[in-house]
């Protein structure tokens, strides 16, 4: 620590110079700490999406729907609790920005699926389970759109046509739900469930079909025998399935918009490999324009190695301070992250890589600069050649 | 000659410029004694400040032996000499070398951060050199605000704050006025004889060499012309 002094003031030497390399460093770590956390989240799901979940598909893609009879057949796989369908109804509220998460349910079976998972007032639940046309809203869509329990809550959805032709739909919102557990709330923040039964008798096709099939498994430990056994029994059939593990679903689901982790990244490493030349030569710089000061610290008594390490230590200081500057900010942007990627949880998870790479990037730029230093002969220094 | 402090015995120091060898100093025998006060006088390339470098333990001879302090210099790896240097020898240069980022104070401490005393002590040290030197009230100026004559005093105050035997000074009074150097001379004058420091002094002014007890003048790398001074 009897060296910070020294490491810090040489760094403040230019202060333009400096503010602009550290602002510089603290942006690709910002883009580092939010891509990284993005890029976590979706390749991490969890809450919901536990062990004991499966997941059954169509076997060619998940756009292609499966008979709403299939239901009884895989109900009736040993090792299966309980299970459930789902559509994708692609819906937003007035706005394509205005996500909502709309589900088309079957009120029991969701609901015995996912017990635990959601906090729902035992009336409003009751009263939406005797509706046709009623809707639970996630507590916090219904605060981001002022929506109040009595509220015609008009919905668009993308896909689904009612029989008049219409897209837009509209359901009478019976009352709230949250989640106890806070990545699950992450993760319903945009969610409104309806009725399967009505939107089956309203749309205008695929009437009797379903996106997928959710499932809850006894035992999670046979989760893959049981998903095996579901897909037997609609092998070479004109509905043939895929049944996977829920957390592996959410992650095949990404993958329709390419290896996310790739492009992730791809990003980074074209903005560290810029940041090294940047960096470098910012330390170069700074080095070439203190010979006469270093060649003074030797003629002081500072060995070769010292002042190696003194220019090491400016370079990992530099990078450091940036690095934890950029992660901040990154973390600071979390409540915007999660706005903008509605329903995925997202978590500090490039804390500590970030800082791992701050070193290593402080020991690349900083070792030639250094190694200068180390070279340094004094009387040459001193005489100015 | 247990007294000298500085023993040369048939010193050659070559460099080489391009393709061509030269031979800075030419077989140079020297012995300082312990508390004198040298002035090295000479024409430009006479091979002084090459000599003060040796002297200094900044650089080694290309044959001879150099023993300064009781040290064979020339034996003597950059390791440890810097070691040395740091123990043994404090430097005073003509343009101050002092670190612009770093207030007079941080400056003097700079030798301390060597050693092992803790940040306390070496806050006392640094004030008592400040204080020796009369700069004590511009400790927490940096040398930008400074004018010559103070960063001068902040540069010996620097190179005596580790309590070195032997202060090598090349030409510490080049860039002040007259008035200013002759402070600054006064006050190496004053370290010599109240504090026992052997000052060896490079300079172009023969006003400055009459501070020193003895004047050496040298020329195309020898010793030409011994003299005691005045002073």
């Amino acid at each position: 620590m009897r060296y910070f002094p020294l490491v810090w003031s040489t760094l403040w030497r230019r202060k333009a110079r400096t503010v602009f390399t550290l602002a510089s460093i603290a942006v690709a770590f910002l883009l580092y700490g939010a891509l990284s956390m993005i890029g976590y989240a979706l390749t991490h799901p969890g809450g919901a999406n536990g062990a004991d979940k499966l997941i059954t598909i169509n076997k060619y893609s998940i756009t292609l729907p499966l008979p709403i009879a299939a239901t009884q057949q895989i109900a009736a796989v040993p090792g299966v609790e309980v299970v459930t369908w789902l559509t994708w109804f692609g819906g937003y509220y007035q706005d394509p920005k205005n996500f909502v998460f709309a589900l088309p349910v079957d009120p029991d079976s969701y609901l015995a699926l996912h017990a635990g998972e959601y906090t729902i007032d035992p009336q409003q639940l009751q009263t939406f389970k005797n509706s046709r046309t009623g809707t639970l809203v996630s507590a916090d869509l219904a605060k981001k759109f002022g929506w109040k329990v009595g509220d015609k809550i008009p919905i668009h959805s993308t896909i689904w046509t009612q029989g008049n032709g219409s897209l837009d739909w509209v359901f009478d919102m019976v009352g709230t739900f949250t989640a106890p557990d806070p990545t699950m709330r992450g993760q319903i923040s945009t969610m409104l469930l309806f009725h399967y039964k009505y939107f089956d008798e309203a749309r205008s096709f695929g009437k009797g079909t379903i996106g997928w099939f959710e499932e809850k498994v006894a035992d999670p430990n046979q989760s893959a025998a049981i998903a095996d056994a579901i897909d037997a029994r609609f092998a070479n059939s004109t509905n043939e399935t895929k049944t996977q593990p829920a957390k592996d679903f959410a992650m095949s689901f990404l993958k329709q918009y390419g290896d996310i982790g790739f492009i992730l990244r791809a990003i980074l490493g074209a903005v560290f490999f810029a940041l090294l030349f940047l960096t470098g030569n910012t330390m170069m710089q700074s080095v070439r324009e203190r010979i006469p000061e270093l060649a003074v610290l030797k003629t002081l008594g500072f060995s070769d190695t010292g002042v190696l390490a003194l220019v090491l230590a400016e370079s990992a200081l530099l990078c450091v301070l940036a690095a934890v500057v950029g992660l901040l900010l990154s973390l600071g942007f979390l409540p915007l992250f999660r706005s903008a990627l509605q329903g995925v949880e997202l978590t500090p998870v490039a804390v500590l890589p970030g800082l791992a790479i701050a070193v290593v990037l402080a020991l690349i730029v900083g070792t030639p600069p250094a190694l200068r230093a180390l070279r340094l002969d004094v009387v040459d220094a001193l005489s100015g050649h | 000659m247990s007294d000298n402090i500085v023993s040369m015995r048939d010193v050659v120091k070559t460099y080489r410029r391009g393709k061509q060898t030269v031979e800075v100093l030419h077989h140079l025998s020297l012995d300082i004694a312990q508390g004198e006060f040298v002035a090295l006088m000479g024409p430009s390339g006479s091979g002084k400040t090459t000599l003060l470098n040796l002297i200094g333990g900044l650089d080694r001879p290309t044959s001879g032996e150099v023993t300064v302090a009781g040290s064979r210099l020339d034996r003597m790896g950059s390791g440890a000499l810097a070691r040395w240097r740091a123990d043994h020898v404090g430097f005073v240069f003509q343009f101050y070398n002092l670190m612009p980022m770093l207030n007079a104070e941080r400056n003097v401490e700079l030798p301390l951060l060597l050693t092992h005393l803790g940040k306390a002590r070496r806050r006392q040290n640094v004030a008592a050199a400040l204080q020796l030197v009369g700069i004590a009230d511009r400790a927490k100026h940096k040398p930008a605000e400074l004018s010559g004559g103070q960063a001068q005093r902040v540069a010996i105050a620097r190179a005596i704050v580790a309590d070195p035997a032997l202060l090598v000074c090349d030409e510490p009074t080049g860039d002040l006025d007259r008035k200013a150097a002759g402070e600054v001379l006064t006050l190496l004058q004053q370290l010599n004889r109240e504090h026992g420091k052997t000052v060896v002094l490079v300079t172009h002014d023969p006003r400055a060499a009459e501070y020193a007890q003895r004047q050496l003048h040298l020329d195309k790398g020898q010793l030409v012309e011994q003299a005691a001074a005045a002073a």
